[in-house]
């Protein structure tokens, strides 16, 4: 079985714990080898959150090495720039596209970068970023809280798992209220069309200071 | 049964699996997930105790009776545990007594990084270290013989890497039928540790360990795996699978069963292989041990002691050693420096944004973003703080909390300070409902006796939030999720002996600002309870607040509450309507100069965003 290594970030709220077990509970039962890990921080909200999902015949370390991730997952953009080092040349990056700044750029303290800067730092790895829209699919939704349904959907069209196995995971998980409607997101994930990267995120390395 | 577990959810089922029938535990990142495991089985007494000591003496008590008891803490619980933990050795157990202690290498939501493998040398016990899920779940069934075996508690030593990793766990036992029915024996030479009985329990202590060193040889979860007789590697816990990774071709000992450890097996495995490497997490706790038997091994010369081992740093200590030919292909260069950072935050509508708002102004802490006036001012008040959500108030914009050491520190901390001449006027001690119950007590308590005259705020959110929402006394709900009796923390103060008590609701700004100037200026002790329940608990929603365009002149003011749903972008600032929780809350509302904040329907919030 192809190895594959998955990064999944975001901010604390968005779902990203949820998505990233969901993905790892359709793997094993696909008949990988799996582990995964999150750090969270301290917070119950609002930090930045990341999961290590590791799919193999036999996989180790829970933690992926630096440099050695196939897929990154990010919920938000500047989250995608902040993990990026751990990206392996030419690995996929699948990015929603929005924006959660931190206090400190609210505050006035800091600059969110802007999406040539974030472009420029993923771009220091790879060039196959695919940049998708996951706040319209919740908007058509009707609903705000759909982002890691969407987001599975979407990289389902790139994992070596079975649909079938991801959906019937979503229905195991969610609570019956919402299940229909995740599943509707997860359909509209894998129907998303990327926006395409060099028009959408223009940047190029020369473009960030110090790189 | 094949499932995808945490280290923390195999721990517990691998605890029901071996009949445990009472789990005790006090939450704390990453160990809480035992217990609230624990506490999802109908035949097995869970509880929250109010501390981790408490915990340590529920578990001991019913290991007495003769059944199977399981105690969970982080690693800075066993501190507080760790009278207990060693009266628990030298009595030694009846039922089995299993320990598990979860550390948090890289300090990711903890005041320090101890390496708390210590401990079973201090408390003269066995430890086992797990390194993924699926021995956690295995090594609980033999952790119990041992206790029973051997008389003693058994040590786990878990670290956050292992307990909130989930990995694959097969199961084929199904929960044994405790095999004991509860039955306390007088027996005065074991249980009564008077000097007389304690003497006689010191060598059974010692004899003990002999026999579990020898026991250790045998212990079939500490395995050498034959591979390349250049290097050997010796290793534990999460470490053992770093080092798996990075050295496919070695040799390895693994060693699960790390006190005492197996000094035959070790030598004979050092032996076979030319150079020994010892790849361990914080401390050299295997490397000085194995260094005293006069074994030569390298290890923390290339391994950090600090932070959390990953495979990058274990290549790179790799590399660095000259044990590996080749370069990390890539070089990790970590581009975060260049983004800003991402604090952990106050939740929208959380109930100590109101009182660290009036702390904050009151203790001259916060300036507008704006603001012209760059002179420094000098901060007032003193807030000593202590462990909870609330400690990230210590973060702008408030930058409202002084000192945060350990549970319950703040009440003797402040106290400490007026004896030394500071003001009392200007000391206030900040702390949770439920670090209050765990350690903040007895603060309280020597502060009345000692006729102290700081202001203690109590910041009662009805829950404890930061781990996850479990209940304490105070919320008169139990680890099962069932009405208990509630210790009502009014009473509970007066009764201490406070007479300047007053509670608070904590989305009343007026009334806070009000009730702590008072406290503050008044000639003795005073206690101000401020209540408001967390809003991630309770889900409470109503129509979310907004800012009318026409109205806002852009001060500034509402961001000084540090709420994450106030948000600003190059039209203004503006209110994200899927974080502000409504009604339960309105604290910017009642900050804003230009009374520009409303309920959305009542509100001109401008161009459509």
């Amino acid at each position: 079985m192809k190895k594959q290594d998955l990064l999944m970030v975001g901010v604390g709220g968005q779902g990203v714990v949820l998505a990233s077990n969901i993905l790892s509970e359709a793997a094993l039962a696909d008949g990988y080898d799996v582990k995964k890990t999150d750090t969270l921080g301290m917070a119950q909200r609002g930090g930045s959150v990341i999961s290590h999902v590791r799919l193999a015949d036999k996989v180790f370390s829970p933690l992926i090495k630096a440099g050695e991730v196939d897929i990154i997952v990010a919920f938000e953009k500047l989250e995608a720039a902040r993990w990026s080092h751990y990206l392996r040349p030419g690995a996929l990056a699948i990015i929603n596209n929005l924006s959660l700044p931190p206090l400190s750029v609210s505050q006035g303290f800091d600059k969110y970068p802007s999406d040539s800067e974030v472009a420029g730092i993923i771009k220091r790895r790879t060039d196959n970023i695919h940049l998708i829209d996951g706040s319209r699919c919740e908007a058509e939704l009707g609903s705000a809280r759909l982002l890691n349904s969407f987001m599975l959907g979407y990289i389902s069209l790139f994992l070596p798992i079975k649909v079938q196995t991801l959906r019937d995971i979503i229905s195991q998980r969610m609570p019956p209220r919402i299940r229909q409607i995740n599943l509707d997101a997860f359909d509209r994930g894998r129907k998303e069309v990327p926006g395409h990267a060099a028009d959408e995120l223009p940047g190029s390395p020369e473009q960030i200071p110090g790189s | 049964m094949k499932k995808l577990l945490s280290g923390n959810e195999a721990l517990a089922l691998g605890a029901y699996h071996a009949g445990v029938v009472v789990a005790s535990a006090y939450p704390g990142t990453p160990s809480t997930e035992i217990l609230e495991t624990m506490a999802g089985f109908d035949d097995v007494y869970a509880e929250w105790s109010t501390n981790e000591q408490v915990a340590m003496e529920v578990g001991l008590g019913a290991a007495y009776t003769g059944v199977r008891s399981l105690v969970s803490m982080k690693q800075v619980g066993l501190n507080v545990a760790s009278d207990a933990f060693m009266a628990a050795s030298t009595t030694g157990i009846n039922g089995g007594m299993v320990v598990i202690c979860a550390d948090d290498p890289g300090i990711h939501s903890s005041q320090d990084e101890q390496d708390n493998r210590h401990y079973a040398v201090l408390a003269k016990v066995p430890m086992l270290e797990p390194s993924d899920s699926q021995e956690a779940y295995n090594l609980m069934e033999h952790a119990f013989d041992i206790s029973e075996r051997f008389d003693t508690p058994v040590l786990v030593h878990t670290t956050t890497r292992i307990s909130h990793s989930r990995s694959v766990v097969v199961t084929e036992r199904e929960r044994a039928v405790p095999a004991r029915q509860p039955a306390f024996k007088h027996n005065m030479e074991k249980y009564v540790l008077l000097p007389t009985s304690a003497r006689l329990r010191r060598p059974v202590m010692e004899e003990r360990l002999t026999r579990l060193a020898e026991y250790a040889e045998t212990f079939p979860f500490n395995q050498i795996r034959a591979g390349s007789r250049s290097l050997g590697i010796i290793s534990s816990g999460v470490a053992y699978q770093y080092a798996r990774e990075i050295f496919p071709g070695a040799s390895f000992l693994k060693l699960t069963m790390t006190y005492p450890l197996p000094q035959r097996m070790i030598r004979g495995f050092a032996t076979q292989v030319d150079r020994v490497l010892v790849i361990e997490e914080l401390d050299p706790f295997l490397e000085q041990n194995i260094k005293a038997m006069g074994i030569e091994v390298i290890g923390k010369e290339f391994i950090p002691r600090v932070g959390e081992l990953n495979p990058s740093i274990v290549e790179e200590a790799a590399h660095r050693a000259g044990l590996i030919a080749v370069r990390p292909s890539l070089p990790v260069v970590d581009v975060a420096a260049e983004l800003p950072r991402r604090p952990p935050l106050l939740c929208a509508g959380c109930p100590h944004m109101g009182i660290f708002f009036v702390l904050s102004a009151i203790g001259q802490r916060a300036k507008l973003p704006q603001s012209k006036d760059k002179s420094p001012r000098l901060p007032k008040l003193v807030i000593a703080g202590d462990i909870g959500c609330y400690t990230l108030a210590a973060y702008p914009p408030f930058r409202a909390v002084d000192t945060c050491g350990c549970m319950g520190a703040s009440i003797g901390q402040a106290l400490g300070m007026e004896k030394a001449g500071i003001e009392s006027s200007q000391i206030v001690a900040v702390i949770g409902d439920s670090t209050f119950m765990h350690a903040g007590i007895s603060g309280l308590v020597n502060a009345v006796y000692n006729q102290g005259k700081i202001t203690v705020i109590i910041l009662d959110n009805r829950t404890t939030a930061m781990t996850g929402h479990q209940g304490h006394p105070g919320t008169g709900i139990s680890a099962r999720g069932e009405m208990a009796t509630e210790v009502e923390l009014e009473r509970l103060v007066r009764g201490i002996g406070v007479n300047d008590v007053k509670v608070v609701n904590a989305f009343d700004l007026k009334a806070l600002r009000s009730s702590v100037k008072k406290s503050l200026a008044s000639p003795e002790l005073s206690v101000i309870i401020v209540r408001g329940d967390c809003p991630i608990l309770t889900r409470a929603r109503s129509e979310p607040r907004a800012i009318d365009r026409d109205k806002c002149d852009q001060c500034g003011t509402c961001l000084l509450i540090g709420c994450q749903a106030i948000q600003r972008e190059a039209a203004g600032v503006y209110i994200d309507d899927a974080l502000c929780v409504g009604r339960s809350c309105t604290i910017c509302e009642q900050v804003c100069p230009k009374r520009a904040i409303g309920p959305l329907s009542s509100v001109n919030t401008g161009a459509s965003r």
